[in-house]
């Protein structure tokens, strides 16, 4: 079976006055259709440019995909026209963006900005699209969504306007859908309503959804998958299980071990990673956490780690020294 | 925590509303109940966690506490001196004992002060030091905290989000102070920093003997660094106790719902938790709800929530909690 979508070495990069941003650096990964992809990393590790470099919506200037191959459903993206893939937006795939309030248009009332995707891309008239919009509403859980289809965006609360947002992008029933970050603003209350809902929209209408997020926690009960990024790279990738369970990347058992747990133990240091990124300005040559790895060799200073399958498509990770650091474990 | 002590600061019916205005005259037309009878103690140093969702009056308590708002009623002792009869030169000289570090490590510090006078502001205010003397405790404060302190005269931006709250954090500890009101001082920061930062908070906490409000919303940082946990919502504190006592014997619906929400980075157990989802959103604070103001989401409301405004009370020793049926809830 050819996967839903497969990217092939991809990479990005700014060419900004201060020099080039290498924000996404060879990255490939495949994901099957149905398949819930986790996508973490910190602030600036290029989740968020490389789901744009999917969508083809990186700003350029200065930004460029340079290198790879993006395929969605057999069909090659990066060879597209804007055109071409105007069409593939909002139907084979849609994205809901990282800050809810930059992607809903202020000035037009929520019920007309659906009505408005939907006639994009289905023969439907206004009365049509309008009955969907309320449907589409009432399937993310708005009370009230009919009479809510006149209001504001700001008429809105957060946990509403990411409830729209989602609406929206399942508006054309995409084959995939990326969430960037779509509940780091809400509070957990909120976020557990919106984790809940996706869950079961996933269950009823059969997407593949990509959950990028810097949560480790949030993903863990829903994606099948997680690819960890730095720099620009995927560092480590596999199943879920693998992913927490047998973690063998320096840097995903610093980011699990910093993160305190509501079910352990109180009190015990955290396991900070010492140090910040690197500059995507100024990529060291060898691996791009060597900087702050405590398993750090002289290889590591020269060589970049290629990412390894360990596991065949279950685990795969990018270190020197993983075999090592899992038998001393 | 052994809290037979005497406390450090006690907080008794803690109110700040903010007016509202509005028509022609800009008359008063209602208030914002941001904090609406909140107490607690904090003893010598504790931990005294604070959580609760956005908009719930966190910060509003902190800083009324420290009386940088003028509260609308009710006390605070600061070592059994009351700081709502001070008067403005008392005030100032007690306030240099609480200091206060920021959620924002980049709107908190002033882009055009170096390192070191942002550090030597509260010395130089408040303490008569030579300059030697003074250039010394700089040099001291930004090595306690881990940062170079050949970094004295670089400005803010050239440092990253952890190293800035790192300076906030020296100049709250430049006058040796006995309380730190930490406000989400690490919201704004990357996972592997975050963990950096507590770790310091921790460290100088031991040796320096200080105490704590540590304001957040993530439940397991708080849990992590606090002694004892207080849930707020809606201007109220809905449970207070010790951090395995809300963890594990939770009476409160409130914090059932938010301790069941919290993300765990462990798919297994994530699979086997249970999950209270609660409907709706948080009320506006213009406009709480009458009666418990837990009513209008709570999964087990019953008539008597809708017109009685349950009493905060301690239903076992150092557990407090404001729920009408508390003892049946306690899980
Ligand atoms: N328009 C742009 N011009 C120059 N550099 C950019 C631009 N957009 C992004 N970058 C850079 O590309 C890198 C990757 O950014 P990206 O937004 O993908 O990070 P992210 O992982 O999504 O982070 P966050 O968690 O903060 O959303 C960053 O270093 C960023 O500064
Ligand atoms: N200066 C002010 N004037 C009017 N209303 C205010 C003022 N400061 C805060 N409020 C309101 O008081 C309520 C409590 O705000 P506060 O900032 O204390 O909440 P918080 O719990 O700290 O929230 P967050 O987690 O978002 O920081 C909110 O409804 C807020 O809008
Ligand atoms: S390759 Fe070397 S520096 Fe990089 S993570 Fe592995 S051990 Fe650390
Ligand atoms: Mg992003
Ligand atoms: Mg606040």
């Amino acid at each position: 079976m050819t996967p839903l979508l497969e990217i092939k070495n991809l990479k990005t990069r700014f060419f900004t006055s201060e020099g080039v941003v290498k924000a996404v650096n060879n990255v490939s990964y495949s994901m099957e259709s149905g398949e819930i992809l986790g996508v973490v990393g910190e602030s600036g590790c290029g989740k968020s440019v490389h789901a744009l470099s999917i969508m083809q919506l990186v700003q350029d200037p200065p930004g460029k995909i340079t290198n790879g191959e993006v395929w969605l459903d057999g069909k090659d993206l990066l060879t597209f026209s804007e055109k071409e893939m105007k069409k593939i937006r909002g139907s084979d795939v849609a994205m809901i963006f990282q800050d809810p309030m930059t992607s809903l248009n202020p000035v037009f009332t929520v019920g007309f900005q659906i009505v408005e995707a939907l006639r994009l891309h289905n023969d439907m008239t206004k009365a049509e699209a309008r009955e969907r919009a309320g449907e589409l509403l009432a399937l993310v859980g708005i009370p009230g969504a009919e009479q809510r289809l006149d209001d504001y965006p700001h008429q809105f609360s957060g946990g509403m306007r990411q409830r729209a947002m989602i609406a929206m992008g399942l508006s054309c029933e995409p084959k995939l859908l990326i969430a960037d970050e779509p509940t780091t603003a809400l509070d957990v209350t909120i976020q557990a309503q919106i984790v809940d809902l996706v869950k079961k929209l996933q269950d009823d209408l059969g997407m593949a959804i990509m959950w990028i997020t810097h949560d480790l926690g949030v993903i863990a009960e829903m994606a099948d998958r997680i690819n960890v990024m730095y720099a620009g790279a995927i560092i480590e990738s596999g199943n879920v299980r693998n992913i927490y369970k047998k973690t063998r990347h320096p840097y995903t058992m610093g980011l699990l071990g910093s993160l305190p747990r509501l079910d352990e133990d109180p009190g015990a240091e955290l396991l900070s990673v010492p140090g910040l990124p690197p500059d995507l300005l100024a990529l060291p040559k060898g691996c791009a956490f060597a900087a702050r790895c405590g398993y750090r060799t002289e290889k590591c200073l020269e060589e970049k780690p290629p990412l390894e399958e360990i596991d065949g498509r279950e685990h795969a990770v990018a270190c020197w020294h993983w075999e090592e650091i899992a038998g001393s474990k | 925590m052994n809290t037979e002590k005497t406390p450090l600061v006690s907080v008794r019916n803690l109110k700040k509303h903010f007016p509202i205005t509005g028509g022609f005259l800009q008359n008063q037309v209602g208030a914002v109940k941001a904090v609406d009878g909140v107490s607690f103690d904090i003893y010598p140093g504790e931990t005294l966690g604070l959580v609760g969702e956005t908009g719930c009056g966190k910060t509003t308590v902190g800083r009324t506490m420290m009386r940088l708002y003028e509260p609308t009623a009710g006390e605070v002792e600061l070592n059994g001196v009351s700081l709502t009869e001070l008067g403005e030169k008392d005030l100032r000289k007690i306030r240099s004992k609480m200091q206060m570090i920021f959620q924002d490590p980049y709107a908190s510090l002033n882009p055009r002060m170096t390192v070191g006078s942002i550090v030597a502001a509260p010395l130089d205010v408040h303490t008569k030091l030579s300059k030697k003397e003074k250039h010394d405790r700089i040099q001291e404060l930004l090595d306690i905290v881990g940062l170079n302190p050949d970094f004295v005269n670089r400005y803010p931006h050239e440092f990253s989000g952890g190293q800035r709250q790192r300076i906030g954090i020296a100049r709250a500890l430049a006058l040796e102070p006995e309380l730190i009101v930490c406000d989400e001082p690490i919201s704004s920061l990357d996972v592997s920093i975050q963990a950096q930062v507590v770790n310091l908070l921790e460290k100088l906490q031991k040796e320096l003997g200080l105490t704590y409000l540590f304001i957040a919303h993530d439940l397991s940082m708080v849990r992590h660094i606090s002694d004892r946990m207080a849930v707020m919502y809606l201007g109220k504190i809905m449970e207070l106790a010790g951090r395995d006592e809300i963890y594990l014997k939770s009476m409160h619906p409130y914090t059932q719902a938010l301790m069941s929400a919290v993300p765990i980075p462990d798919p297994d157990l994530a699979a086997k938790s249970k999950r209270i989802i609660l409907d709706g959103d948080i009320p506006n604070p213009k406009n709480p709800p009458m009666g418990c103001n837990f009513n209008t989401r709570c999964p087990i409301a019953k008539e008597r929530c809708f017109i009685e405004d349950p009493e905060y009370r301690e239903i076992e020793k150092n557990h407090w909690v404001a729920c009408h049926f508390a003892e049946e809830t306690r899980s």
